[in-house]
């Protein structure tokens, strides 16, 4: 079971360059593995965890704010924090992101 | 995750914009200018703005022409954070002669977010919390939202092995035992993602060696944190306390 863990997070970690076109290898330090006990693959979180620590690539539709439809996207999934990486310019594609660091 | 939304807020984006020219002018003319503007410009951020009125500096990496009907060009430009599309739809019409505006604008990329990145619209983003919450379907929710470590996935990586994880949460400097592995991306001086081996964002940090000097070492502090992500408790902690 541990070693399952530890081969998910390592396919994990490398595919994370991967799906933004960054191309890096990883060296091996040390050779273990990671204790199933603690925490969670980041796609295997608990449904509530995994909304606290996601983000969503949000298509915004022109006409609202960044800052309205974060206000929407925050009562949608009832979560206390979430933040925007658009500008106050025009911004039509908005990272919406969804989280709650308390 | 939101206290890391200001570095991908600051890298660099793409956008497409129509901008309607005052006069027609040849395609020959325009293709010119706008090549004119690729590489280092100079702007000053316009009247209605939030930031300090000073000239700035920013790079252009592409200008593309991608339809033109005489009055109207649909562009696609490529550049750093801060560059006003506005301004330099209205420069572009200066250097012709005639004068020209932005009539519409999409922003396609910032920094690692494009439109091939899972991109959702508030709809099926209604409908995803819709499936969850009335019929405890989790599936669309999972597809919608992606893992918050996305945000990092163009820094260059260091893996935490299991020990080392709850101290750097609690504000400890990344010593070199604790370190799994590490990508070969890894400078000095820069900014790298501290994970845990089961690829949780644990922090960002500064780097304070070279991936093959990291490799090397024995002892010494590799990375200093600036901002820690992961909650705690999630993993044990392992080191010793102080005291008798």
């Amino acid at each position: 079971m541990e070693g399952d863990v530890t081969t998910l997070g390592r396919k994990f970690i490398e595919g994370l360059g991967r799906l933004c076109g960054f191309e890096e290898r990883f060296y091996v330090k040390v050779d273990e593995g990671t204790d199933g006990r603690y925490g969670w693959v980041p796609t295997m979180r608990p449904i509530d965890k995994y909304v606290e620590y996601g983000v969503i690539n949000l298509d915004k539709p022109p006409g609202p704010t960044s800052h309205e439809v974060v206000a929407w996207v925050k009562k949608l999934l009832n979560i206390p924090k979430a933040g925007h990486g658009g500008t106050l310019e025009l911004p039509t594609l908005l990272l919406g992101v969804g989280a709650g660091i308390p | 995750m939101t206290k890391l939304i200001g570095y991908v807020m600051h890298s660099s984006k793409e956008y497409v914009c129509v901008m309607q020219l005052h006069e027609p002018v040849s395609e020959e003319d325009l293709r010119r200018v706008l090549r004119e503007f690729k590489g280092t410009i100079y702007q000053k951020p316009p009247l209605r703005s939030s930031v300090k009125r000073v000239v700035r500096k920013r790079n252009i990496y592409e200008i593309e022409l991608l339809e033109y009907t005489g009055s109207m060009a649909l562009i696609r430009v490529s550049c750093d954070a801060g560059v006003y599309m506005r301004k330099l739809c209205w420069d572009v019409g200066l250097m012709l002669g005639v004068g020209a505006h932005m009539r519409e604008l999409r922003r396609t990329r910032t920094g690692p977010f494009t439109e091939n990145l899972n991109l959702v619209r508030l709809q099926e983003l209604s409908e995803a919390i819709y499936a969850w919450r009335s019929e405890g379907r989790e599936d669309l929710l999972r597809k919608t939202i992606m893992p918050g470590e996305v945000l990092a996935c163009q820094m260059p990586k260091v893996v935490l092995r299991d020990t080392a994880v709850e101290s750097i949460v609690n504000g400890a400097k990344l010593a070199a035992p604790g370190v799994a592995m590490v990508s070969d991306k890894v400078r000095r001086g820069e900014l790298v993602a501290l994970l845990t081996l089961k690829g949780e964002l644990v922090a960002v940090g500064k780097a304070l060696a070279d991936y093959n000097e990291i490799l090397g070492m024995e002892k010494g502090i590799v990375v200093e944190p600036v901002r820690v992500i992961l909650e705690p408790g999630l993993y044990p902690r392992a080191w010793r306390k102080r005291g008798p």
